[in-house]
């Protein structure tokens, strides 16, 4: 074996192995396991970075596998899904130290980072897929696996988001595998290619292609949360705080989102689909979503499921960016998909922060907050301000960019769908940002259980990630035009998808 | 002729029976080490076996130095060296965990291990029969050993699912004779081989009404829907190694001998039955699953599981045209051999801990058994045929074969029966992450049986990484 199969390998192996071996030991090994969890998060950090700078200079990273004859377990690093790997492969690390301070003194430990890293594996797997049958099966041990964490309390509420949660995916599950099932019986195989494979069918199967492409979308909308697939997501939110940051605003959503990316471009090829005239209304069901969302958001008094409208709504944007066609619009789409996470989960971080330390669970609960944690409150307004596309922020770049990509495709209708939801935005997160800086502090919390330590507002596990998030949000906000942004790379990936066509 | 100094066909029939007799000999409950000794060699033979059917060997033997017409004759291709290496791989495991599960002084094994060997040579001389009449001594051979195992618990209960097992069982072999025996006076033998060019297109009356006989006898064996009625009480009743035994294995047997007709000298008859079979096994998925969902015991609810994934095995019929039929039902067997005896074994070990048989009693018990629990949902994982199981590669097998010959029904329902499967299996795991109720108590459980439970169930998931090979096996010409 070549380094250049190793490597892909070595990237599931370095959060599967770990986990594994987590399952096995005893909840109060807290050194072994935090040890093991820290150094697999940053051994995986450091072979995407190699992977990073192989890909850039157009290495081949890629290993198969045959499963059956004829039906191949396949892997590649190609532009695309080393987006995605990057993301998560950062996110990751940030999640499990504030994990770790979260679930500090709490049962099942063990079980928790078990299922977390195999939730892990399964992402870089779905990033690095280089097939629909791959992706499906990492797409499946994703549900698989969160499923756990959703549960992870052990109470009937937790019980009955698990449950909503699993009839959803499931559901979607089927319906992804019976439109991969069928692509696989036209064409033979379902290889990802740069300008798509489906084209190679004659006009004869644009009726079974379109019904496929509506199967897929179907399949993949449950997981990417797009109205009316959606239902699971809030429910999910009671799960414990590391697991909604990570999963429901990064890696499940995600894989969604990043799994309608492939089905546009590198299985239809997003000229063959706009020629199917399959873009528009996938585009339209983006915008829905995005207004619905927002339009949810907006009456959620619980601080979590507003936060989770919002992603429902955000997420979205990436749908609508891959649905406008033209490079500008796929650029705008791909580096939301970065940006988005980075900013959802800072968010998320900072309700759990809320959560734990306070016991402030509710939007209305929020008065003062922000006299007694500044600098959890600090994070959550540039989350919130890059939500809403304030300038500086990465929420800015993304939204210039999908406008931009909007006015290109000339569909003007999509730069109001934009503007509609970036003042919702602003309506359902200014009233959380007023509440917490400018209401007065109220007599007692709801529950305090972490005393302030000098400029310790929380315990520092817990308040080092989301700064460290919301230094990232400013920073792809001012340092958009660098060579080493998210948007440096979604403009890479734009040009080997739009082979032939000048890109920005 | 150069003949190996161990032919694996005789051995694998010998040993099981040299140890049972040896069993039976040491007295009641004894013998468990002697039987793993034996089932090891086995094992070893399979593989062996396995290797050289794939590499293109022919292995026939002739009982005696007599050969067919005038002796028995066994043979070995692709198929039957499959079904005994998942014989044999099944076994093994399970003989580990019987051997815990099963207290010296417990009267309810007091027969499992001369049983358990005569059941295991009567399957694996089934495999490798070349003739009908052979075949019907081997099927009763089973059966009757099957029911013994039922019987063995003792309990009223018990008694009663054996002696309804044993009227099924006896009717089904009954059927089967009366049509060998219409076939012989027609041809004059019940050589498989020598039938074969025998049997064309332009069969008498009589050989039609033979076949309906065998076919419908030995679907009452297999517990097709609407012959399923006597399997949940003889598995759900059973202890659980036994329980596993049969679920796995037994059942496997009878729909291996349709297959072997089907494929060999009745296979300008059969295929008229093809969409009746595929009729009756998606009536079993639904019906199965639905039995499963409302369950309230454990064990009743894994066996009406089995009822609706042996219908998968006969959605097959109609498509057997196509290579990836046979392969997907072979894949099938091995997927709900493997992760059914893990998910039996699992409940074992559950309701020894629990003190009881219901679902509602697991409440927690994913905090206090994580590894049983853990082979429960790997086993439930391959039922629901979730990949990367060997559940998936038979589903996915089963959904090409149907889209190549353009049966959208069948796709219908193998993805419907999957859900309904996730229904039944999510019903047992998601009581399992409950936080313990402060009432209960679980009873420690010895690691064994823990492990081998867990052992089979993981194989059924990684089977489903490594298909390659047995597909070959299936694919070899001899």
């Amino acid at each position: 074996m070549t380094s250049y199969e190793l490597v892909p390998l070595a990237v599931l192996a370095s959060s599967l192995l770990p986990g594994l071996i987590i399952f096995a030991l005893p909840d109060g090994w807290v050194g072994v396991r935090t040890s093991l969890n820290v150094f697999a998060a940053i051994g995986k950090l450091g072979l995407v970075a190699l992977l990073l700078d192989g890909v850039a200079a157009g290495e081949n990273y890629g290993v198969r596998y045959a499963v059956l004859p004829g039906l191949e377990l396949s892997l590649q690093a190609d532009a695309l899904g080393m987006l995605f790997i990057t993301l998560s492969a950062v996110l990751w690390l940030f999640t499990t130290l504030y994990a770790i301070g979260y679930l500090e003194d709490k049962p099942r430990r063990s079980r928790f980072f078990g299922f977390f890293n195999l939730c892990v594996t399964a992402t870089m797997g779905i990033s690095m897929a280089a097939n629909l049958f791959t992706f499906f099966v990492f797409y499946e041990l994703l549900t698989l696996s969160t499923f756990p964490l959703v549960v992870h309390r052990g109470t009937d509420k937790a019980m009955k988001g698990g449950t909503i949660y699993l009839a959803y995916t499931l559901l979607g599950g089927t319906a992804l595998l019976t439109g991969i099932v069928w692509l696989h019986h036209l064409l033979g195989h379902t290889e990802f290619a740069h300008a798509g494979i489906a084209a190679a069918l004659g006009p004869e199967y644009a009726g079974q292609l379109k019904i496929i492409f509506l199967l897929l979308i179907t399949g993949l909308g449950v997981k990417t949360a797009m109205v009316p697939l959606h239902g699971w997501l809030p429910q999910a939110m009671v799960a414990p705080a590391p697991v909604s940051a990570l999963l429901h605003a990064v890696a499940v959503v995600k894989a969604g989102a990043f799994g309608i990316v492939r089905i546009v471009y590198e299985v239809y090829g997003v000229e063959f689909a706009q020629s199917l005239e399959l873009l528009l209304p996938l585009a339209i069901f983006a915008s829905v979503t995005i207004v619905w969302g927002s339009l949810r958001a907006l009456f959620q008094d619980d601080l979590k499921k507003r936060l989770a409208f919002s992603t429902v709504s955000q997420v979205s944007y990436i749908v609508l960016g891959v649905a406008l066609f033209g490079p500008i619009g796929t650029i705008g789409g791909l580096v939301h998909l970065v940006h988005q996470g980075i900013m959802k989960i800072t968010l998320f971080f900072c309700a759990g922060n809320y959560a734990e330390t306070l016991g402030i669970h509710k939007v209305s609960e929020m008065d003062g907050a922000g006299r007694r944690m500044p600098l959890t409150t600090l994070a959550f307004s540039i989350g919130a301000l890059g939500m809403m596309g304030a300038p500086l922020t990465a929420g800015a770049v993304s939204k210039a960019w999908l406008i931009d990509g909007a006015l290109a495709a000339s569909m003007d209708w999509a730069v109001w769908v934009l503007w509609t939801s970036s003042l919702l935005n602003a309506a359902y997160f200014l009233p959380i940002l007023w509440r917490a800086w400018f209401r007065p502090v109220p007599v007692a919390w709801p529950e305090e259980h972490i005393p302030r330590h000098g400029w310790r507002e929380t315990a520092w596990l817990l308040l080092l990630p989301p700064l460290v998030t919301a230094a990232a949000t400013l920073a792809a906000g001012t340092l958009s035009d660098s060579d080493v942004t998210p948007l440096a790379w979604a403009k890479l990936i734009a040009e080997r998808e739009y082979v032939g066509r000048s890109v920005p | 002729m150069n003949e190996p100094l161990i032919d694996p066909l005789v051995w694998l029939i010998l040993l099981p029976l040299a140890w049972a007799t040896l069993a039976f000999v040491l007295g009641p409950g004894r013998g468990g080490w002697l039987a793993i000794a034996g089932l090891v060699a086995q094992c070893w033979l399979a593989f062996n076996l396995a290797q050289q059917v794939s590499a293109g060997v022919a292995v026939v033997h002739a009982v005696g130095g007599w050969g067919a017409p005038l002796g028995i004759d066994l043979a070995v291709d692709g198929l039957s060296a499959a079904m005994l290496l998942l014989t044999q791989t099944v076994a093994l495991p399970l003989a580990i965990y019987a051997r815990s599960y099963f207290k010296a002084s417990d009267p309810a094994g007091a027969g499992f291990w001369p049983l358990t060997g005569f059941l295991i040579a009567g399957m694996n001389a089934l495999f490798v029969s070349a003739d009908l009449f052979n075949l019907y001594v081997t099927l009763e051979l089973v059966g009757l050993a099957a029911v013994g195992l039922v019987a063995a618990g003792g309990g009223a209960q018990q008694v009663a699912a054996a002696l309804r097992y044993l009227f099924a069982t006896l009717v089904g072999s009954g059927a089967y004779l009366l049509g060998v025996a219409l076939i012989y006076g027609v041809y004059g033998t019940v050589s498989i081989a020598t039938l074969l060019p025998l049997v064309t297109n332009e069969v008498p009356r009589l050989v039609w009404i033979a076949s309906a006989l065998i076919v419908s006898g030995l679907i009452l064996k297999t517990a097709l829907f609407p012959f399923h009625f006597w399997l949940p009480p003889a598995h759900g009743g059973a202890p659980a190694p036994v329980s596993a035994l049969l679920s796995a294995l037994v059942v496997k047997a009878s729909f291996y001998l349709i297959l072997r007709l089907w494929l060999g000298p009745l296979q300008s008859v059969l295929p008229a039955f093809g969409w009746l079979l595929a009729l009756l096994g998606a009536a079993a998925i639904f019906w199965g699953s639905w039995q499963a969902i409302r369950a309230v015991k454990l064990k009743r609810l894994i066996a009406y599981s089995t009822v609706a994934q042996l219908g998968y095995l006969f959605l097959i019929f109609p498509l057997l045209a196509a290579p990836a039929a046979l392969q997907a039902a072979v894949m099938q067997a091995f997927a709900h051999g493997l992760a059914k005896a893990g998910m039996f074994a699992a409940a074992g070990v559950l309701i020894k801990a629990t003190g009881q048989d219901t679902v509602a009693g697991l409440a927690g018990a994913v905090e206090r058994l994580p590894v049983t629990m853990f082979a429960f949902a790997l086993s439930g994982i391959t039922l629901m045929g979730l990949p990367p199981s060997s559940g998936f590669l038979a589903k996915w097998q089963i959904i090409q074969a149907a889209l190549a010959q353009g049966h959208w029904i069948i796709v219908v329902v193998v993805l419907a029966g999957g859900l309904l499967a996730a229904v039944y299996v999510f019903r047992v795991l998601r009581l399992g992450f409950l936080s313990t109720p402060e009432n209960v108590t679980f009873t420690p459980v010895s690691r064994v049986l823990e492990w081998s439970a867990f052992a089979l169930a993981a194989a059924s998931v990684l089977l489903g990484l490594r298909g390659v090979e047995l597909i070959q096996l299936l694919g070899a010409r001899t």
